[in-house]
C-alpha cells in the first residue's frame, strides 16, 4: 500500500537567483552599447522644427553640436530671453564658431576630419538671420556638412 | 602535511544588486535619442584672391524659391502655398513634357555598377532658395523639407523604373547612379537685407 505523504511537509523550493546577475549584465551591456553619454548640459531651450525627410546622424563622435535658442529658465535673469548660441558649455557669439570648429576638428582622427558633421539644433522660432550668420561662419571654418536638426513626423 | 581545507564559496547574491546599480547609473547618464535632421552640404567659401566670375545660368534652368519674413513662399515668380511647392519642384526637376520654360536636359552617360552605360537626360535645373533675415527657421525648414521631398520622390520614381526598388533600398553603387542622374541642386543664397 502506498504511503501517503503528509501535505504539510511539502515545500516549494526557493527559486534559484544565481542567473539573475547574468540577466542584469546582459541588459546593462545592451544599454552601454546602444546609448551614448550625455555630454553637454543645455543652457538653452529649444523646440526643434518638424520635418518628414530627415536622415539619421550616425557616428556620433563625428558630430559637433551648435545649439541656438532662448536661455533656459534659471539663466534668464542673467542673460535675458534673446536667442543665444551655445557651444560646448557656455554662451558664445558667432565669432567663436571658427575656434570651436577648429578645436572639434583637432579632437578627431586625421582620417575622420573630412566626414565631420555639424548638427545645428535651433529653436523653430529663431530668425534666419542668426542661422545665416552661423552658416556663414561654418563656411569660413570649412565645416561644410551641416544637418538641420529636426524631429521626424510622418506628416503635417 | 596540512589538512586540505575547503575554501568557502563567495556569496554571489549581492552581485545582482551591484549590476543593478551600474545599470541604473547608465540609464541616468546616457541618452538614447538619435539625432535626425535634414542634411545639406554648404558651398565652400569663395577664395577672396580669385576674382569671382558670375556663373550665368539660363533663366529656364533656375527656380527661384523665396521665403519672405511673414512666411509667404514665392516660387518662380508666383506666390504658392507650401503644399503646392513639392509638385512645383518635381515638375521643375523632371520637366516631363520638355517644356521650353522648364530646365534643359543634357543626355549623360552614367556608368552602371555592372559596367554598362546608361544614357539619362540629366536636368540642368538649379533651385535657388532665398530668404530674408527675419524669416522664421520653422518655415525655412518646412521649405527645405518640401524640396528634399520632391527630390526624394523623383529619385524613388527613377530608381523604381530602373532598378525596380525604392531609392533607400538600393545598394551603394546603385544609389550613386541615381544620385548622378538626379543631382540635388539646391543653392542657398545668403539672405537678403531688407530695405530699412
Amino acid at each position: 500500500m502506498a504511503v501517503m505523504k503528509k501535505k504539510g511537509e511539502r515545500e516549494v523550493p526557493a527559486m534559484s537567483t544565481t542567473s539573475l546577475p547574468d540577466v542584469v549584465y546582459i541588459i546593462l551591456f545592451f544599454f552601454m552599447l546602444s546609448t551614448s553619454m550625455r555630454d553637454q548640459e543645455l543652457l538653452v531651450t529649444y523646440k526643434l522644427p518638424e520635418a518628414t525627410e530627415v536622415q539619421k546622424l550616425e557616428k556620433k563622435n563625428l558630430v559637433s553640436y551648435i545649439h541656438v535658442g532662448v536661455p533656459s529658465l534659471n539663466m534668464q535673469a542673467k542673460f535675458g530671453t534673446a536667442p543665444r548660441i551655445q557651444l560646448n558649455d557656455s554662451y558664445k557669439t558667432t565669432k567663436d564658431i571658427l575656434d570651436f570648429i577648429a578645436g572639434e576638428r583637432d579632437n578627431l582622427n586625421e582620417s575622420d576630419r573630412a566626414s565631420m558633421t555639424v548638427c545645428l539644433k535651433a529653436d523653430e522660432n529663431t530668425k534666419m538671420g542668426v542661422v545665416a550668420d552661423v552658416k556663414q561662419e561654418l563656411r569660413r571654418a570649412n565645416a561644410l556638412k551641416l544637418s538641420y536638426a529636426s524631429s521626424k513626423v510622418l506628416n503635417y | 602535511m596540512a589538512k586540505k581545507k575547503n575554501i568557502p564559496e563567495i556569496n554571489a547574491s549581492s552581485q545582482a544588486d551591484i549590476a543593478f546599480t551600474v545599470l541604473i547609473f547608465f540609464l541616468v547618464v546616457s541618452t538614447m535619442d538619435i539625432d535626425t535632421g535634414i542634411v545639406r552640404m554648404l558651398p565652400p567659401m569663395a577664395d577672396p584672391n580669385v576674382k569671382q566670375e558670375d556663373i550665368k545660368v539660363k533663366e529656364r534652368n533656375l527656380l527661384l524659391v523665396f521665403v519672405s519674413g511673414s512666411g509667404n513662399i514665392m516660387a518662380g515668380g508666383k506666390v504658392i502655398s507650401l503644399n503646392a511647392l513639392k509638385d512645383k519642384a518635381k515638375e521643375f526637376i523632371l520637366n516631363p513634357l520638355d517644356d521650353k520654360d522648364l530646365p534643359e536636359k543634357k543626355v549623360t552617360d552614367i556608368e552602371m555598377p555592372d559596367g554598362s552605360k546608361w544614357a539619362y537626360p540629366v536636368s540642368e535645373g538649379v533651385i535657388s532658395l532665398q530668404n530674408t533675415r527675419d524669416t522664421s527657421y520653422q518655415v525655412y525648414i518646412q521649405v527645405q523639407n518640401e524640396l528634399t521631398r520632391a527630390f526624394n520622390e523623383v529619385r524613388d520614381e527613377v530608381s523604381m523604373s530602373k532598378f525596380g526598388k525604392k531609392f533607400e533600398d538600393l545598394d551603394e553603387a546603385e544609389r550613386k547612379v541615381i544620385t548622378k542622374a538626379i543631382p540635388m541642386k539646391i543653392s542657398e543664397a545668403e539672405p537678403r537685407k531688407m530695405a530699412k
